[in-house]
């Protein structure tokens, strides 16, 4: 494998690293996790969720079959969360998130179904509806003035009665096959395979190959820069632990019905996001303007512009977020994305975001949501009445935001 | 008047110490009943802080030291236990509620009610215009207090302790943001609560006012009691109250720089800047310079302008109204915003570390990246190995104390916390760098580092200009520096000829006596 080279030279570095790493506690695990409490924290959660619900459900909720159905069935509120996270970590908020989901499924919806134009007409008009209903939230908020929460909160009704106009009150469907694909359809043996998709699991491996390829160069920078890294053992076991995930998930996609459409657009999604907060001026400008607006101020950044475009990406996802829910559900309805803004909230603050803003991922937003997705589904396929699921999954926000200020104070006070 | 001997209140041997520093050392206190008493000394000197002790802000225990009222040891533990005894303080920033009317602010908290227990507003409303009558304010009890101006705010608040039955009235810098109108209408209505019975007990600056008005003086320096005068005696003057302020020697606190002024860096000339709310200018034609290899100080009181100076040339980041020129390196430039006065060369080190410098929640490379981020950049894309490489290099020459980079600021001392601010100013290679209060707040071997990273900058041919409130401070680390009161350059003085006498007077300028 590509990693060999370097982690062969990387050794004997590496454990000097780690050895200087122990001085400040980095590789010890108990330290380790302690310190990451909050960051594991919630992949424990999932793993135990996930767990929990395996063995109320007989193992029915890992079946392969199941696990396609949540990928479809929750794919666009992570979508929606990967945007109100970056929102959140501005220090905003964003309620309007479901109606634009609404909107803009209509929009394509009138487009595709009742004029009759081609599928990806109906994709560039639901992407422009997005992104002119992100620029109305940025103006209001970041050259007015106006606190994010009454700009969506208006939003919300706004888009909602928009929606309604669009569609003259019914609902419209079926879309054409092709856009029914976007959200319903599968990439399958497109290699062959037998009794299982070869490409799913080609996919798979290449995911990880890759998750490999860059663990090995950004330890490989740290080390080169002589900051910390955890022992090399550890690093490894990590490696093989998120890899073995993935081929495992992706071999029970391969026994169902290949790789959806929806999932590789929700990948790409989550690598470029996850890329555009850690790596860029502007995902630095988010954190420096949530952790500290007037330092940021101060700083040079340009703090309006910076909002503007975050309300601008949150309308443009909300717009990809529509076009899935649209085509998964063959049609758009006045009623569509109802409450979706507050499952999108919650999983970014399970997934670890602060309400005080500056912190949050996108990782762990994605964690967040799958927390709630796979409760939901584990809850359906037990046949639990629709009102308890809403008070779990109510009591689980609560929890999870509990203990993040929990976590807060205890490291507010041992300063 | 009752007999001139009966205090009302002592304070003895007050000893408050925060971690790593003693705000109050054996602090005494004594007013006398029916008097004006003033308290006097440097920024940080401890009044605030005495005061706040007074007043039970700082509860009984968390401090050494006896107080007495009318004679009797008192344990406040709070705000509420020394105002139910009639002692009220009255602080420089206003604690009115902008939205409610002048009564409802009168009675908040002690709400005159009716019976139910409802309010009883008609009774409210009655009170508050005779409580606004006692102060001399001709305003309806049903304005919004926001609808006031500072000086009517500081009526209403008058009024407010009236209402609470005041017999010990503190006031923190009343005069500081009045003009000279309402500052002469304020200073009557003092004599006249004097006159009624109610003690005064009043933090000042303003030596002229204090002079005219106190009955007494308690000269405060660097936390002790320097001493207490009496106007009937004739000891109390001006110049006996500014010795008492600042005399303390200049040790050899300070390294040694051979001063070689190159080229002028940066100047200003006649700049003006409204105040963002308020219709009076804070800084009032202001005109000054900096050369390459120099540090230049900007010496005044509290509310003289100074930090409002620093942040309006970076970028316009305070005030409205804003007129004047700026150059740098003679060619004029326009910075209207902070992106600009960064691109121009300007870098601020707010006095404020906490609120207006640092993200606390990030660790000291994003800090130090903040402001300079682009240039780690290619097309919006952070080297973030490079951002480690820069923010380990600062850790290093900065000698910034934690275990890694990784490490979050809000954790770091105050000293380490302004070196990070430091480095990250000077990731955006700044020309001149505006220090305001670079050590306020740091214990005593983090402030020599930073002197001599001062030093070192201004060696390397930078240009700095230092916002201090120690004047000890500014006089063994500048080349020049400029007095600065009520908004105007008062002087210019070479650090040679400076002294604190000279420079206590400039700052203590009034605006007529301005040229």
């Amino acid at each position: 494998m590509t990693s060999t080279k370097p982690s062969s030279t990387d050794r004997k570095s590496a454990e000097s690293a780690s050895a200087a790493a122990l001085h400040v506690g980095t590789s010890d695990p108990r330290t380790l996790i302690l310190n990451n409490l909050r960051q594991s924290g919630i992949f424990v959660a999932l793993v135990v969720i996930v767990a929990l619900f395996a063995f109320l459900t007989d193992g029915l909720s890992l079946s392969p079959g199941n696990i396609t159905n949540i990928v479809l069935q929750y794919s666009y509120i992570l979508v929606l969360a990967i945007g109100m996270v970056i929102v959140i970590i501005g220090g905003h908020i964003d309620l309007s998130v479901g109606s634009v989901v609404a909107l803009t499924g209509a929009v394509s919806a009138v487009v595709v179904i009742r004029q009759g134009q081609p599928w990806w007409v109906g994709v560039l008009a639901a992407l422009a509806v997005g992104l002119a209903v992100g620029a109305w939230h940025g103006f209001w908020v970041a050259y007015v003035g106006i606190p994010a929460f009454i700009v969506t909160l208006a939003g919300m009704l706004l888009f909602r009665g928009l929606t309604l106009r669009v569609l003259d009150n019914i609902s419209l469907s079926p879309f054409p096959a092709e856009y029914n694909r976007i959200a319903a359809g599968f990439l399958n043996g497109l290699i062959g395979g037998d009794g299982y998709d070869a490409f799913t699991l080609l996919i798979g491996g290449i995911a990880v190959a890759g998750y490999v390829v860059s663990g090995f160069r950004t330890r490989a920078a740290r080390v080169r820069y002589q900051q910390p890294v955890e022992s090399f053992a550890l690093f490894v076991a990590r490696l093989a632990l998120v890899g073995a995930v993935v081929m495992w998930f992706a071999w029970q996609l391969a026994h169902a019905r290949g790789l959806p459409i929806v999932l590789i657009i929700l990948a790409a999604l989550v690598l470029v996001y996850g890329l555009l907060t850690r790596r860029t001026v502007f995902g630095r400008q988010v954190y420096a303007i949530g952790g500290n607006l007037s330092a940021a101020m101060l700083s040079g950044v340009k703090v309006r512009t910076v909002n503007f475009w975050i309300f601008v990406n949150m309308g443009f996802l909300s717009a990809v977020a529509g076009i899935i829910f649209s085509s998964r559900s063959n049609g758009a309805q006045p009623a569509a994305g109802n409450m979706f803004e507050l499952d999108a909230i919650a999983a970014a603050f399970i997934g670890g975001a602060a309400v005080t803003g500056g912190v949050g991922t996108v990782v762990g937003a994605m964690v967040g949501g799958l927390i709630m997705a796979v409760m939901s589904n584990g809850m359906q396929l037990m046949g639990v009445d629709q009102s308890l699921q809403s008070v779990v999954k109510g009591l689980v926000l609560l929890v999870a935001v509990a203990f993040d200020v929990y976590n807060k104070r205890r490291a507010g006070a041992s300063r | 008047m009752v007999s001139t001997d009966d205090n009302i209140l002592e304070m003895r041997r007050i000893t408050k110490t925060f971690p790593g520093v003693a705000a109050l050392q054996d602090v005494t206190l004594a007013v006398r009943r029916g008097e004006i008493h003033a308290i006097c000394g440097e920024n940080g000197a401890g009044k605030s802080t005495l005061m706040k002790v007074l007043s039970g802000v700082y509860p009984s225990g968390s401090y050494d030291g006896e107080i007495l009222l009318d004679g009797e040891p008192v344990h406040f533990r709070g705000i509420r236990d020394s105002e139910q005894r009639g002692i009220v303080i009255i602080h420089q920033e206003l604690a009115l509620v902008p939205y409610l009317s002048i009564a409802e602010n009168i009675f908040l908290g002690n709400e005159q009610r009716g019976p139910g227990g409802l309010i009883d507003w008609n009774r409210s409303n009655a009170e508050a215009a005779k409580l606004l009558a006692s102060v001399g304010l001709a305003e309806n009890p049903v304005t919004p207090v926001v609808q006031l101006g500072v000086g009517k705010q500081q009526l209403v608040e008058i009024a407010k302790a009236i209402s609470k039955k005041v017999r010990l009235l503190i006031l923190d810098e009343p005069t500081a943001a009045l003009n000279d109108v309402d500052s002469a209408h304020l200073l009557n209505l003092m004599r006249r609560l004097r006159d009624e019975g109610i003690t005064c007990i009043m933090i000042s600056h303003k030596l002229n006012e204090i002079t005219s008005i106190a009955d007494s003086t308690t000269v405060l320096r660097d936390g002790r009691t320097v001493e207490r005068l009496e106007m009937a005696s004739g000891e109390m003057t001006q110049e006996r109250i500014i010795r008492g302020m600042v005399g303390r020697d200049i040790n050899s606190f300070y390294p040694e720089r051979v001063s070689t002024p190159g080229e002028e860096v940066l100047r200003i000339e006649d700049w003006s800047v409204r105040h963002p709310t308020q219709d009076r200018l804070v800084v009032d034609g202001a005109s000054l310079n900096v050369r390459a290899g120099e540090v230049v100080g900007i010496a005044g009181l509290m509310g003289a302008g100074r930090t409002e100076l620093a942040m309006s040339v970076f970028g316009r980041s305070y005030g409205r109204d804003i007129t004047g020129r700026l150059f740098v390196h003679g060619r004029e430039v326009r910075a209207r915003t902070v992106a600009e006065a960064i691109g121009n060369g300007i870098a601020y080190a707010t006095e404020d570390r906490k609120r207006f410098g640092l993200n606390l929640i990030e660790d000291i490379r994003r800090n130090v990246s903040a402001a300079g981020l682009r240039r780690l950049a290619r097309l919006g894309w952070v080297n973030d190995n490079e951002e480690i490489k820069v923010a380990e290099s600062s850790r290093r020459d900065m000698n910034i104390k934690a275990p890694s980079v990784m490490s979050v600021v809000g954790k770091l001392s105050g000293g380490n916390q302004q070196k990070v601010v430091l480095s990250k100013w000077l990731f955006t290679d700044p020309e001149v760098l505006i220090l305001d209060e670079p050590t306020r707040g740091i214990d005593v071997g983090a402030k020599f580092e930073i002197y001599t990273i001062i030093n070192r900058l201004v060696a390397d041919g930078k240009a700095v200009i230092m916002i201090s409130s120690e004047l000890p401070e500014l006089l063994g680390m500048c080349d020049r520096i400029y007095t600065l009161s009520a908004g105007r350059i008062t002087g210019e003085v070479p650090v040679a000829e400076a002294t604190q006498e000279k420079l206590m007077e400039l700052m203590a300028k009034d605006k007529e006596s301005v040229g």
